[in-house]
């Protein structure tokens, strides 16, 4: 039996991380969701008719498998009062790797998304600049530009979870508003350098070209250190629902500050203070004062498999499998625990482990078809390491739900539901 | 022999670094253009009142813009038609999550006008007056008993406003890194 065999490095079934690849077929138990079919159907070995038939040819742009239909964004219709206003969640759950795909990545509308011709757009620079300068689209493409993999993460992701209930919740509802992508654009700074920053210029407010013209205020010295202005997004044209033909991408940093849609950036002595840094994206604590520009996103982790409203078809091995980031460095280590938080084993990293950028974590579990409670618990490159639900709810309470980047609880039932808990 | 090679080696390598220096100084393409030339671009209306165009207006001239423009949102009194539209009341000390009124939360007046002019009314942003704008801010201010209907609000004197939750920040802005 497969747990004479393996060393347990924490209790509940947690396997060492160095039998990731050693494990052979048997005993692999498989993870269902609702969307996708059982395994245990009869294999027939006839030639298929896709092999008796050629298929279509080419195309111009590619589109995913009928049958991968359910990798797919989720979100909400706008109503009359505010529309275009509203998200979509990336499918968590399914996705691999640390990449999200253009079309899955997470979006937030403030006032729906412009049909922009990128002829018709401007970036304009002005303000506390010795010369105040306009930009357009061609002419930014003739720029050096860096290659940087970002996650990005809007400041409402998993606010959800510090006021409760949400029994029903999966990754990608609770989560989902968080994605990573390779950015391609050009460092701001070299656009302030053209135009000159003023000494007594202290920030930058950008500004948008949607309906809402939504702004924000980034400190200047953000704004020369990492800010870059995004034209691609993973190699293609950044999607017009990320700010087609440019956004403003601030690393680290909550998603809304980076502005889609870029079209103004105007140097200031102080924070324009916009609504979006003001009435919204401020943390009420429980005394009623108010935290105003919390910048960076904190170290967060989360098991994406098995995870909220997933089943495990049988007890056996698995591969425990999710993502970690943090807005101020690199993962160094993710930690698993399948006990509530009681005992903890290290995580094997994935693929890469990149400065801001989601970082894949995964070890492998055996359900002994008990009950369980499955953590992953993220330690950053400064060393800060994930907080407890408790831990966040004693710092701020929960009258605001922005920020929260507390661990995570998937409960396994003794006939393999899985579904969020707190703990 | 050797000795030579590698000197050319770096020489190229020097030669090229420099190139590269100077073609990245020479992508300058940005086009100089006047602040005069914003006018009507540039809508961002600061708290220190930089920003800020000419004209005034008060909240008794404000009623009947807000009442065809913004009430079927925002209500006849502010009252609102869900969560995110209540504009008037709001206790800070209220039990359980205070509401965000611009009354009772919102730190600065400057950003009544800014948000007013440039994402109001939400079907149709920017559709309003810089005075309707300075009318409609006025009347909002005066429904959460902040000013009198008549006190006109222009660029002087919308800045100088001071809110009853000015003092309810936590500035954080200096945090760049956890």
């Amino acid at each position: 039996m497969p747990q004479k065999i393996y060393d347990k490095v924490a209790n509940n079934g947690l396997i060492s991380r160095r039998y990731l690849l050693g494990i052979g077929a048997t005993g692999i138990g498989a993870v269902a969701s609702s969307t996708v079919l059982g395994a245990d159907a009869v294999i027939n070995f006839e030639i298929p008719s896709w092999s008796r038939t050629p298929g279509p040819g080419a195309s111009a742009y590619g589109a995913p498998s009928r049958h991968a239909q359910h990798f797919q964004r989720t979100y909400r219709t706008p109503n009359a009062t505010y529309p275009g206003g509203g998200s979509s969640r990336s499918p968590l759950q399914h996705l691999q790797g640390s990449i999200t795909p253009n079309s899955l990545h997470f979006e937030r509308h403030h006032a729906g998304i412009p049909d922009i011709d990128p002829s018709g757009h401007h970036l304009v620079i002005n303000g506390l600049v010795r010369q105040a300068l306009v930009f357009n689209y061609e002419d930014l493409l003739k720029y050096e530009m860096v290659s940087r993999v970002y996650f990005l993460e809007c400041a409402g992701n998993s606010g959800g979870l510090l006021r409760g209930g949400n029994e029903e919740g999966t990754a990608q509802s609770l989560h989902g508003l968080v994605s990573c992508a390779e950015w391609t654009g050009i460092p701001l700074s070299a656009l302030l350098d053209e135009a000159g920053v003023l000494p007594e210029a202290k920030w930058i407010a950008a500004v948008g070209a949607d309906a809402a013209s939504m702004g924000r205020s980034v400190p200047i010295d953000k704004a020369l250190d990492d800010v870059m202005i995004a034209l691609f997004q993973n190699g293609e044209p950044v999607m017009p629902g990320q700010g087609f033909p440019m956004r403003l991408f601030v690393p680290g940093w909550e998603g809304n500050i980076s502005v889609k849609w870029l079209t103004q950036i105007k140097l200031t002595r102080d924070a324009a203070q916009f609504r979006d840094e003001t009435s919204k994206y401020s943390d009420t604590l429980n005394d009623r004062s108010s935290y105003q520009f919390t910048f960076p996103m904190g170290a967060k982790s989360l098991i994406t498999s098995p995870s909220g409203q997933m089943s495990l078809d049988r007890p056996g091995i698995y591969q425990v499998t999710g993502i970690a980031w943090s807005g101020s460095g690199s993962i160094r280590r993710v930690e698993v625990s399948a006990d509530g938080g009681r005992t903890w084993a290290d995580a094997a990293i994935q693929g890469l482990q990149l400065d801001k950028a989601l970082t894949r974590f995964t070890i492998p579990w055996e359900w002994g078809g008990g009950s369980a409670v499955l953590q992953s618990r993220a330690i950053d490159s400064q060393g800060n390491v994930q907080p407890t639900r408790d831990a966040i709810l004693a710092e701020r309470g929960n009258i605001s739900t922005y920020h929260n980047h507390c661990i995570q609880s998937w409960g396994v039932s003794s006939s393999g539901e899985v579904s969020n808990v707190y703990v | 022999m050797y000795k030579e090679v590698v000197l050319i080696f770096f020489a190229i390598c020097v030669a090229l670094s420099t190139f590269v220096v100077n073609s990245q100084e020479r992508v300058r393409l940005g086009t100089p253009i006047n602040e005069a030339d914003l006018e009507g671009f540039d809508l961002i209306a600061e708290p220190d009142g930089t920003g800020f165009p000419p004209g005034g207006g008060t909240a008794r001239q404000g009623k009947q813009v807000y009442d065809i423009n913004c009430a079927v949102c925002h209500g006849e009194d502010g009252e609102g038609t869900s969560g995110n539209t209540i504009i008037v009341g709001g206790d800070m000390q209220s039990e359980g999550p205070p509401l965000r009124t611009v009354g009772s939360y919102w730190p600065y007046a400057s950003t009544v006008f800014d948000f007013i002019r440039r994402a109001m009314p939400a079907t149709a942003p920017k559709s309003l007056t810089n005075e309707q704008a300075y009318q409609v801010t006025a009347y909002v201010l005066f429904m959460n008993g902040i000013i009198d209907e008549d006190t006109e609000l222009n660029a002087n004197t919308l800045p100088a406003i001071e809110m009853p939750n000015a003092d309810g920040f936590i500035d954080r802005s200096h945090i760049h890194s956890n």
